[in-house]
């Protein structure tokens, strides 16, 4: 693990397996600790996972950033300062949401681009769901079809202060929310046809964050004909439904020369 | 002491099955209750009350802001105090308040509070809240983790606006303007007196002592419930070294008074079930957008066992139905009679160490003669025996001073 240091925050930067560089921009709640799913990913590549501000290891940053212009320049801070200046990417929920803005916005910062159930769209006839006002009870099966699955993840990882692991879980909420609120519609369709990363929309078909019909919207507003695969029977947490489907569906375009 | 008369403005016609069918009074509320010629007679008649109650003696009467909310019918309280601004005399006019992070750009408050302040001579107490999750962050749709960066930038700025002789140039985060130049400006030297309504935070309390604002801490739950807020409040005054002047701090009280207590109990029973039951059915899943409550008040709470017990036990009973007994045994509602309802009240002013003291006289689905009953009846057997309390001690530093005659002006009869 190493950090980069943006504007005086402190950004973990996680790092396993060998070869070229895959980025990693993680979705709601960030991450805890290092999952299945990351780690078949590093079976093949050398997983880069930095940490956006507010969310675990990110920092508490996200209380300077005011609009989305101070959201992509931080991104963009982190993924330079993590060595990921034109590499792959993948981008997860508001992480992919980020991933989709950088690509649309400087053309030479990402290589294949691989966006999960990414925010950004929002068409009222199929509203993305409103995460923020939601029972905590309801939570796991929001975001998971096993929600014993997200439970785990929210464990407090072994030797971390229970406390400030609640916390960290509170203010990865508040920088999502601070991303997103009120709809997380932020005007990316203007910029989705700028892309020209060759770009894999991967969704799980239960989404009930961000319905799957929204890779289609995606896809629509992309000047490119997009790769869109649909892991089956998976919720917006495909890394934690499906890891293995989901990290294969990912490798298996990567492997595929553009 | 000072007593207010205070209105939420309920809508009184909710039907007896709401709790049941319904998931919540604010935020999605079911449009399809509110019936607008019902509304027409229930704003007049809330609006009757608070003239009748600043005619009965009351030292202020009270508006406050609430958004997409069947128990709270003024999405602008500003609108009524204009109306009170003409139609009362010598009540403060207290908006418990405008939501600062609300209005765009937010010198529209400090110029309405201007208006209001010219048209009623200087009657106008200015409150400031940070406003409700509900009003703001979901009917509103304002960024939770913005909230109080944007309230405390409108403040300032409002502030300013109402101090600076000169046009200025703002440069906020959040506002830029370049010629800010308030026209109107209030009678009020150097501004109206500054109230903040708040919850149990200590941020809040330390820039109310900072600041020399009042604090109003506005529960619905009465003032045994009150009572650890407001010693938590206290016990932070004596840190910051401020003294135990009561004026500093505000109190709202639900209270029925009738001419035994067995007829309190009587008369008051519908009113307090259905508030509690119909009006504070809130859905939980509006309660804690992610960022509202900062970071070290949660730190705060999750350290001090004392203040996370009195958390829990207010998130239950927020979105809990208490039992008329209980509201009664619990003192969410003062009821008795007036003899009694005195000695209760001095109490809980003395207990609190409250001078501002707000009431509840309408609440839940109180019709008008039952309102007019209550406050008569207050006004004159109680309000007499408080009055008096704290007056020869302390200033209250946190009052209008309105202009007065020959500069005041009078509104003309209006000939039917």
């Amino acid at each position: 693990m190493r950090h980069v240091r943006i504007d005086g925050e402190s950004h973990r930067v996680w790092e396993r397996g060998q070869g070229e560089g895959l980025g990693l921009l993680a979705g709601m709640g960030g991450l805890g600790h290092w999952t299945p799913f990351l780690e078949r990913l590093s079976q093949e590549r050398r997983v880069v996972v930095p940490s956006l501000p507010g969310f675990p290891g990110g920092g508490a940053g996200h209380h300077k950033l005011d609009d989305l212009v101070d959201w992509i320049s931080v991104t963009l801070d982190l993924l330079e300062g993590a060595g990921l200046a034109g590499a792959d990417l993948v981008g997860h929920g508001p992480g992919g949401l980020l991933a989709a803005e950088i690509a649309a916005l400087s053309r030479g910062m990402v290589g294949k681009l691989v966006l999960i159930a990414p925010f950004g769209l929002f068409d009222p006839s199929e509203p993305v769901a409103d995460c923020f006002a939601r029972r905590a009870s309801e939570i796991p099966s929001l975001f998971c079809t096993h929600p014993e699955a997200f439970e785990r993840d929210l464990a407090c990882p072994p030797g971390d202060d229970e406390v400030e692991w609640q916390l960290t879980r509170l203010r990865a909420s508040e920088a999502a929310a601070r991303l997103l609120w009120p709809i997380g519609d932020l005007g990316l369709r203007k910029r989705l046809h700028r892309i020209v990363s060759p770009t894999l929309l991967l969704w799980g078909s239960e989404d009930r964050v961000v319905p799957a019909s929204y890779a289609k919207r995606f896809a629509d507003a992309m000047g490119q004909r997009p790769g869109i695969h649909s892991v089956e029977g998976a919720g917006h947490r495909v890394d934690l439904d499906a890891p293995e489907a989901a990290a294969d569906a990912i490798l298996s375009f990567l492997r595929t020369p553009a | 002491m000072k007593i207010l008369w205070f209105h939420l403005m309920p809508y009184t016609d909710l039907p007896d099955d709401f709790k049941q069918k319904h998931p919540s009074v604010w935020v999605d509320i079911d449009s399809r209750l509110f019936d607008p010629a019902k509304a027409h007679r229930m704003y007049n008649d809330f609006m009757d009350e608070l003239e009748f109650a600043a005619e009965s003696g009351f030292d202020g009467v009270c508006v406050n802001e609430h958004h997409q909310n069947g128990y709270g019918l003024m999405p602008s309280p500003n609108l009524i105090a204009a109306s009170l601004a003409r139609r009362t005399t010598h009540a403060a006019i207290v908006v418990m308040g405008n939501s600062l992070a609300l209005y765009n750009p937010p010198i529209r408050v400090a110029e309405e509070f201007a208006m209001l302040d010219c048209i009623s001579g200087g009657r106008l107490v200015a409150g400031f809240p940070v406003g409700t999750p509900m009003d703001t962050c979901y009917a509103y749709g304002i960024n939770p983790s913005q909230l109080r960066e944007r309230y405390h930038e409108a403040h300032d700025l409002i502030m300013k606006s109402w101090q600076s002789p000169d046009p200025f140039v703002w440069n906020g985060r959040f506002t830029q303007l370049r010629y800010v130049n308030l026209w109107p400006r209030p009678i009020q030297k150097p501004h109206p007196p500054i109230w903040i309504p708040g919850g149990g935070s200590v941020e809040t309390w330390r820039w109310c002592a900072e600041l020399d604002y009042v604090y109003a801490y506005l529960s619905y739950f009465g003032y045994q419930a009150g009572q650890a807020t407001m010693n938590g409040f206290w016990e932070e005054m004596r840190r910051l070294g401020k003294d135990r002047n009561p004026f500093r701090a505000g109190f709202l009280q639900f209270v029925g008074v009738a001419e035994s207590r067995e007829e309190a109990l009587d008369l008051y029973r519908e009113p307090a079930e259905y508030f509690y039951n119909r009006c504070l059915h809130v859905d939980a899943r509006f309660a804690a957008p992610p960022g509202y409550t900062s970071e070290a008040t949660i730190r705060s709470k999750v350290v001090s066992q004392v203040l996370q017990a009195a958390s829990r036990a207010t998130d239950a009973r927020a979105f809990g139905a208490p039992s008329f007994e209980e509201i009664v045994s619990k003192g969410y509602v003062i009821v008795g009679s007036p003899d009694e309802v005195a000695q209760q009240l001095r109490e809980v002013a003395v207990s609190l160490n409250v001078g501002q003291l707000m009431l509840l006289l309408q609440f839940g689905n109180m019709g008008r003669e039952l309102t007019f009953y209550n406050t008569q009846l207050f006004a004159k057997r109680v309000m007499p025996q408080l009055g008096a309390l704290f007056e020869d001690e302390w200033e209250n530093r946190w009052w209008p001073k309105p202009l007065v005659a020959p500069a005041l002006a009078r509104p003309r009869e209006i000939a039917h």
